[in-house]
């Protein structure tokens, strides 16, 4: 019976001995190759093999104090040295060692936990490494995709919201297609003591944080990582890829681009043009998406979480600039630029018109002039030099009120005017919209009241003489 | 008997040779006492999260400093760096020493790069041990106006501050410069991490490969599942810090103090 343990035993470690031996075997028959790291926006380049090799990665967790926002300092917690990490890009099928330093001067210890690992915390156990020291493990890179890693050391919650984030992309086996340029845009949110803006170094605040009240949102680690001078280039006719992930630690992102559509999404970062014409993709905290569009029209495109407030209040803003020759049969430019004059119809029982009629007025003539006209010819008929032509000692008026058929003001009024005039020797060329809703009586104190002020004179107008003339219009 | 009188000449010498002021080296070994109670530590080895009940001990007031180690790795030419050996401490112990001595400027700063087994040694030698993590937790939750501080909000703030804030060595302050806590005791917090007795104790009880999964525990969503206070976020630093470590490991910024059962002068 014991023989038969023992037997047992031998045999057991004879196979897994061939085993364990054929797969080193295997795994040192590999070619070796160390990974291109890039810091964002960059990208390693594309990997053109078309077998599996040994990539070996090498990481190094800093602990730093940078820029957050102007004149905003913060400790970052980092794998590379800045926020976020350093790109990984390897192969599906590839055998990655992983080598994890923790640099002296850091005060805690770190791990990675790699989404593209397949195993028990994703390499976090086998990485947890002491200021100062070093820690290797390896992985097969079995699922294509765009991955999240961060750190998960106690306070996991701390060690993300201080920076410790990154993107690997395990490129699937049958080819990634080439595109003209690729970019590592990388969402946060950061949580400190002073208020968005505060100058010096800020504190990490942990109630802050756990009230997932973000005071800043950004891109790459710091507000205006991709604006002004940092803004992404790009050209007209490119095609662009983006491997966009989100660190959170809390917030998820609503990525857009603002006047770009996405031709195509890998939704979540899975590998596979999934989603065709996207507007703004939803990238959870601790995931990512790749978005791929071309470049039709040249201008800056600016990028933001559509969660709209992080963008214009917490630094959620970036900008691709694209150069380039305009398209004109997709994109105009503005075309028309003027002053919308609204109707008094439309805006006469607003609260806006009520809050104008607690005005007191000598009679009802200056209060229609009030809310029908003075916008644009103004309080006291004076106008707008160039633009509006005056009704205070007008000589184009006046002829009309001196005239055998004063019908034509009233066709100005009721039908509006277009064109080129000359008032006072001075050339108008602009477009004066009807004006609605007035009834006879109306317009009676309104011409009157036109005609027989700033210095203007004529006979006044009556409600037979307003019939009549309405009649023949 | 007769070692502990050996202990009272060297003392004696000590005082006489290296510090010029009597007064100060005699506070440098200065030892609270501590009065026990009991508490609840942030993470046990057990399910039950019941109060841990610590007896009344003397704690070094500070650090051990690097003439303090100096005088013990004279007298125990085994610790010198040349003669240690590779199982109890790793290449960079004392780093920071040149010739076999620490530098004038280092005197009085708390000794660094020494390992589990050299700081152990240290503490023996001068009568004492290595305060456990239960003690070390149960002085380190005081500040300036209370024993236990562990929930005011200023105190958690002051010591995320300072565990965030990346270590400089050349800008490192000597022993007594930063907190003073209510019971006496310099340098809790703000200075240098320091060893306990039984660091690894509350992931690894007894067989370090059966417990994995009370070590995964500090990891990611995990690490707030054994956890007392999910929100002592400073706690939870320490007790990683501390589960990082491996007996023969010297950091740049990891010392120690000893801890003993009387406040007999040796």
């Amino acid at each position: 019976m014991l023989r038969l343990y023992y037997l047992c035993i031998l045999l057991a470690t004879v196979v897994l001995s061939v085993d364990l031996i054929s797969c080193s075997k295997k795994i040192q028959n590999l070619p070796v190759e160390k990974a291109i790291l890039t810091g964002a926006p960059f990208v390693p380049p594309l990997i053109e093999r078309k077998s599996p090799a040994k990539v070996v990665v090498e990481l190094e967790v800093r602990e730093v104090v940078k820029r957050l926002a102007d004149g905003v300092d913060y400790t970052f917690w980092t794998f590379g040295g800045n926020v976020p990490g350093k790109f990984i890009r390897v192969r599906e099928g590839d055998f990655v060692e992983f080598h994890l330093a923790n640099h002296s001067s850091s005060k805690l210890p770190h791990n990675i936990d790699l989404h593209a690992v397949t195993g028990p915390g994703g390499g976090a156990t086998s990485s947890f490494t002491a200021p100062g020291h070093k820690s290797q493990f390896s992985f097969l890179a079995m699922n294509p995709g765009l991955y999240v890693y961060h750190c998960a050391t106690a306070p996991v919650g701390m060690h993300v919201a201080n920076g410790m984030y990154g993107l690997i992309l395990v490129q699937p086996k049958e080819g990634f297609e080439k595109v003209d340029r690729e970019y590592y845009v990388m969402q946060s949110d950061f949580y400190t003591e002073g208020a968005y803006g505060e100058k010096g170094l800020q504190p990490f605040s942990m109630n802050k944080a756990i009230a997932e009240d973000a005071t800043y949102v950004v891109f790459n680690g710091a507000v205006g990582a991709l604006t002004g001078e940092n803004a992404l280039p790009a050209k007209v006719g490119e095609k662009i890829r983006l491997f966009v992930g989100n660190g959170g630690p809390n917030l998820i992102s609503s990525f857009h681009v603002i006047g770009e559509i996405f031709d195509a999404v890998y939704t979540e970062g899975g590998m596979g043009k999934n989603q065709h014409n996207v507007q703004t993709t939803l990238i959870p905290a601790g995931g990512s998406s790749i978005v791929e569009f071309k470049l039709d029209v040249p201008g800056t495109f600016i990028i933001v979480d559509h969660s709209i407030f992080r963008a214009f209040s917490k630094g959620a803003l970036g900008m691709l600039k694209v150069e380039g020759p305009e398209n004109k049969l997709i994109y105009s430019g503005k075309e028309v630029d003027e002053i919308y004059i609204e109707s008094a119809a439309s805006s006469a029982g607003t609260k806006t018109s009520q809050i104008i009629t607690t005005k007191t007025y000598e009679n009802k003539g200056e209060q229609l002039f009030s809310q029908n006209c003075a916008m644009c010819h103004q309080d006291k008929g004076q106008g707008v030099a160039g633009v509006f032509p005056p009704l205070a000692g007008s000589d184009y008026l006046r002829k009309i009120t001196a005239s055998n058929d004063r019908s034509q003001l009233l066709k100005i009024v009721l039908k509006g005017l277009s064109g080129k005039i000359i008032v006072n020797g001075k050339e108008y060329n602009n477009v004066m919209t009807p004006v609605a809703g007035l009834t006879d009586e109306d317009l009676v104190e309104l011409l009157n009241y036109v005609t027989n002020s700033w210095g203007n004179r004529a006979s006044k107008f009556t409600a037979d003489e307003i019939k009549k003339a309405k009649a023949r219009l | 008997m007769k070692l502990k009188k050996q202990k009272l000449v060297y003392s004696f010498l000590i005082i006489f040779f290296l510090s010029g002021s009597q007064e100060y080296a005699l506070s440098q070994s200065k030892k609270i006492r501590i009065q026990g109670g009991n508490f609840i530590p942030l993470f046990q080895s057990g399910e039950e999260k019941k109060p841990q009940r610590v007896d009344t001990f003397f704690m070094g007031a500070y650090p051990v400093t690097n003439d303090q180690f100096y005088t013990f790795v004279q007298k125990n030419p085994m610790w010198q760096k040349n003669s240690v050996s590779v199982l109890s401490a790793e290449s960079e112990y004392l780093k920071h020493w040149r010739e076999g001595k620490p530098l004038k400027e280092h005197g009085n700063k708390p000794v660094t790069y020494v390992s589990w087994f050299a700081a152990h040694a240290y503490c023996e030698w001068e009568g004492g041990r290595l305060p456990n993590v239960l003690e070390w937790e149960y002085v380190a939750r005081a500040n300036e106006k209370k024993k236990n501080a562990s929930t005011d909000e200023d105190f958690i703030k002051q010591l995320l501050g300072w565990y965030s804030k990346p270590f400089d060595f050349e800008k490192m302050s000597e022993v007594g410069a930063s907190l003073q806590n209510i019971w006496g005791v310099y340098d809790m917090h703000g200075l240098v991490w320091e060893w306990n007795y039984d660091f690894n104790s509350v992931f690894v009880t007894s067989d370090s490969r059966q417990d994995k999964d009370v070590l995964n525990s500090l990891f990611c969503g995990a690490g707030a599942m054994g956890a007392s206070d999910k929100k002592n976020y400073a706690a939870f630093m320490r007790y990683a810090l501390r589960s990082s470590l491996k007996a023969h490991y010297t950091l740049s910024n990891l010392g120690f103090r000893c801890v003993y059962s009387d406040n007999v002068a040796r």
